[in-house]
């Protein structure tokens, strides 16, 4: 009798120990080896092979890099209280008051995020640059101007502008999951006003803030597209892409950035785990829930508008300053273009139309290596006893640690040489590495999107399956799947939308322009004045495939959890 | 903690009404609460129990009418101004403080000097058996000692009046009735006006001095446990606390003054001198026996003939439903060992005496 059960079990964990291991075998290939050999590298003298901290020294003897060192450090601390000085009125202004511009802002969240920093980042400079509009127009009425955009100014405006809806999303959230008895039991005490905010309220929230915060610091500290659109070299990851392409893949020092943008990337991920770990804040209670919302006296009310319709045009402004220079004729000195066309489109599908092509192709398949990985990767980890099942979770996840240029540079390193057989090509320079960089790049957010799918899935549902005569396989395939397929179909979408703007990565492994996606198109574009017009264009396009990507997310996820309530009953009953 | 005692005040209400939005949730409420008192406010969910707590709390929307503590009228304060300390359903202990830390905040904004504060808040921790788990987080805490915490919390800052919001209802049920008997204990000592919502009338029962049912934002009745369950003065005061058996019908008052009723059914009581001319028939299903039919009525009882319809065997009793010329009749016999059951469907006599027989208007 044992051995029989025991045979039946691993025939059926047989299926997905296989496609465990080549899952492993892929994430070694292409996230593992290639980190590993970055860092590797680093810590190897160049001439011997032995393992040395010399070049650790060389960085930190070069006063360029050690400038490019505390430009990056100082970029991204000050994108990070910039976009603070965004989020944290429009979160207060939705989660203390009953204030009917909440869509308003909920919108204000999204659509920074529909449009990747460095395709807005030249009309930003249109916009706010020493010769911009707002700077032209101060000048005439006002007489003075405001250096927005000047030298790292404008990376941190740009990061900010942009990256602001992360810390808006985590500080609401942890504003809304504090319960009211929190704040009335600390007025029944005696305590009220901003001594109640700075007591409560504000320690409350602040786990969600340090999240959202140090994400926000990650992102711009790892950004390579935005200092290289505007054009400032003087930080840390264009230095790491200027001496990998000038100088070539010998030259330790990409290596050494790498790692500390590496470490760096560690270092905010592990903060902002620990903070939501140790302090589990959600204070909500059933009947209870979100703080105490009071209403707006009418002057208060323009004051909130007026602060919500100042943040929206800014939030506003890439994208309107990416129209007006996708159709304008020539813009220059000027507060609008001189005149209005469509010729940069005609140009865009007259010359540049592969990138578009080849972006659908690669984002596509992205995508859909991505869910097939994910939704594997979520049915191993949380329906299956595999062993070590939940280090393709850790494997996978921890791509999120690896900035674009370090996996950029880490297929260079360790595919130059390795031909491809048939095409006899170098893997490096072949177009299939990029979509495997989008790939590794995008799938944590598919996994996490597919292990809250599963998760929702009653094992009940399952079992009265193979109860009623399905194996392993046929419930995976007609009971599993089908359930987790709004959170499949979201990951998809996610997935496809945000590689379709993948730059810092696919920027290190293009090898011809006929192979180049979207992303490095608006790049090679924004490169010279005369390519702005025809860039912005293939930025409109890229903002609108994001845009419906993400609004169609929307529209899935919101549908699904409808579904889900009406199966309430079910669900209740397989969690009990 | 003695020196709450003469701290405590009493709490009078007067037209107190109070509405969200377009639903009036508190309507007219007029109550006395003494000082020193412990009083429930019992009501099923949706009757405005909370809400009323709440606005003694000065929490929800402002209210109409006055609301006095030691007869300043306090319906205008603030919060953080009325020293009525609350202990909420929830406890509303801050997380990201020790329990110590927790204790101690009421006192540092009232600004008391640091010594006082520790005196005091190791005082109420030892109050509540405490003491030794001041270092740690709420989080750390089980149920029982996250409700003793937020009780030292709220007594720490001597409060006029004590509010608990259903103070018990997150507590599993053993450890219910001993927290009952501990808030009940500490309340005594300190001589402090308390008032507690429930929804449970036991607890309201044996907790409170006085109480009042309350239902749709009205207060129904107010009074000690036992006279609100022996003389309920309506229908939903009588069914809400215990089991009741109501018969509808009429009222006649005979030549010789003795009123008799007549049930919609049919079924004839004679009530003797009962005060009321128009209402219905109420009696307790622990006063009614049950016999095999053919019993001979005892003096002062009066008699109906039925069919046994339901049991429920509960334990200490046996529960019988009787249909009785289409009603429905509950009886409640204390079980005895080796003591035989009615079956389902033999013919029984029930008795009532008399004075187990109450006559409530039906509103």
């Amino acid at each position: 009798m044992k051995t029989s059960t025991l045979t039946a079990f691993s025939s059926v964990e047989r299926g997905p120990a296989i496609a465990g291991l080549m899952i492993a075998f892929f994430l070694l290939l292409f996230l593992i080896v290639p980190v590993g050999q970055v860092i590797f590298v680093a810590f190897q003298d160049p001439n011997t092979g032995a393992f040395t901290l010399i070049n650790f020294a060389d960085f930190f003897g070069n006063s360029l890099f050690v400038e490019s060192f505390f430009n990056s450090f100082y970029v991204a601390s000050m994108s990070v209280i910039a976009a603070s000085l965004i989020a944290m009125p429009l979160a207060y202004f939705t989660t203390r008051f009953n204030f009917s511009g909440a869509l308003l802002i909920q919108t204000l969240g999204i659509i920074p995020l529909i449009m990747p920093p460095f395709v807005g980042a030249v009309a930003m400079q249109l916009l706010f640059g020493a010769n911009g509009s707002i700077n032209l127009l101060l000048e005439e009425h006002l007489g003075f101007t405001i250096p927005f955009m000047e030298g790292l100014n404008g990376v941190i405006l740009v990061e900010s502008v942009h990256y602001f809806p992360f810390i808006l999303i985590n500080l609401s959230a942890a504003l809304n999951n504090i319960d009211r008895a929190m704040e009335e039991s600390a007025q029944n005490l005696g305590s009220h006003g901003a001594r109640l905010f700075r007591r409560i309220v504000f320690p409350l929230a602040m786990p969600g803030y340090v999240a959202g915060a140090a994400l926000v610091f990650i992102k711009v500290f790892d950004d390579l597209g935005t200092p290289l659109l505007l054009n400032i070299n003087n930080m840390l990851a264009p230095q790491a892409y200027l001496r990998i392409s000038s100088i070539g893949i010998a030259d330790p020092m990409g290596y050494v950035i790498s790692v500390i943008l590496v470490g760096f990337s560690l270092l905010s991920l592990w903060i902002s785990l620990r903070v939501l770990k140790d302090k589990d804040y959600d204070t909500v209670q059933k009947g209870g829930g979100g703080l105490m919302r009071r209403d707006l006296h009418t002057w208060e009310k323009v004051g909130c508008y007026g602060v919500v319709i100042l943040i929206l045009l800014l939030v506003l402004s890439p994208h309107i300053g990416l129209m007006l220079l996708s159709f304008g004729t020539v813009w220059s000195f000027a507060v609008v273009p001189d005149g209005f066309t469509f010729d940069h489109y005609v140009t865009v599908f007259d010359t540049a139309s592969q990138y578009i092509t080849n972006t659908l192709l690669y984002a596509g398949i992205a995508a859909l290596l991505d869910v097939v990985l994910a939704t594997s990767i979520a049915y191993i980890v949380w329906r299956t006893k595999l062993v070590g099942r939940k280090w393709l979770d850790y494997g996978a996840t921890a791509a999120l640690a690896v900035p674009g240029v370090v996996l950029g540079i880490g297929y260079l390193r360790t595919y130059h040489s390795f031909d491809v057989p048939i095409i006899n090509e170098p893997l490096a320079s072949w177009w299939v590495i990029i979509v495997i960089a989008m790939t590794i790049r995008r799938l944590p957010y598919a996994l996490r999107a597919c292990v809250a799918a599963i998760q929702q899935v009653s094992i009940m549902l399952e079992e009265a399956a193979e109860n009623l005569g399905a194996t392993k396989g046929r419930t995976v395939w007609r009971i599993v799947v089908p359930l987790m397929s709004g959170g499949i179909l979201a990951g998809f979408v996610t997935s496809f939308a945000t590689a379709s703007v993948e730059l810092s990565a696919t920027i290190m492994l293009v090898a011809k322009d006929s192979d180049a996606p979207l992303a490095f198109g608006i790049y090679e574009f924004m490169q010279s004045t005369s390519g702005r017009g025809p860039g912005a264009a293939l930025g409109i396009i890229a903002v609108l495939f994001v845009g419906i990507g993400t609004y169609f997310s929307h529209v899935i996820i919101e549908r699904s959890k409808k579904l889900r309530e009406s199966k309430a009953i079910v669900a209740e009953g397989g969690t009990t | 903690m003695t020196a709450n005692i003469g701290n405590s005040a009493g709490v009078v209400i007067n037209e107190l009404n109070l509405s969200f939005g377009e639903t009036h949730v508190l309507k007219g409420v007029n109550l006395s609460i003494e000082a020193g008192e412990f009083f429930a406010f019992l009501g099923p969910s949706g009757s405005g129990k909370s809400t009323l707590l709440r606005a003694i709390a000065g929490f929800g929307p402002r209210p109409t009418g006055q609301i006095l503590i030691d007869g300043e009228d306090i319906a205008d304060q603030p919060p953080w101004k009325r020293n009525v300390g609350m202990v909420f359903q929830s406890y509303a202990l801050w997380p990201h403080m020790t329990v110590h830390r927790n204790v101690a905040f009421g006192l540092e904004e009232r600004g008391a000097p640091a010594p006082e504060i520790k005196r005091r808040v190791d005082a109420a921790l030892d109050m509540v058996g405490l003491i030794d788990l001041a270092e740690r987080r709420p989080s750390q805490l089980s149920g029982g000692q996250q409700q003793r915490i937020a009780l030292a919390r709220t007594v720490v800052v001597e409060p006029k009046v004590l509010l608990l919001d259903e103070p018990l209802s997150n507590l599993d049920a053993n450890l219910r009735v001993q927290m009952r008997r501990e808030i009940r204990d500490l309340q005594k000592e300190l001589k402090l006006t308390t008032i507690f919502v429930t929804h449970d009338q036991e607890e309201a029962n044996t907790t409170s001095d006085r109480m009042a049912v309350l239902d749709e934002g009205v207060i129904q009745q107010v009074g000690a446990p036992v006279e609100l369950y022996d003389k309920p003065s309506n229908l939903f005061v009588a069914n809400f606390l215990g089991t009741a058996n109501v018969l509808q019908g009429t009222i006649s008052v005979g030549k010789n003054g003795k009123c008799a009723f007549k049930s919609e059914h049919g079924v004839a009581i004679n009530l003797g001198a009962q005060p009321h001319n128009e209402g219905a028939v109420v009696f307790r299903p622990q006063n009614v026996r049950i016999s095999k039919a053919g019993a001979t009525c005892k003096a002062g009882n009066v008699q109906f003939q039925g069919t046994v319809g339901q049991i429920e065997f509960h334990g200490n009793i046996v529960r019988y439903g009787v249909d009785v010329s289409g009603h429905l009749v509950l009886i409640d016999e204390t079980h005895q060992r080796d003591s035989t059951l009615f079956h389902i469907g033999t013919s029984v006599d029930l008795q009532v005496n008399q004075g187990q027989i109450m006559v409530v208007p039906s509103h």
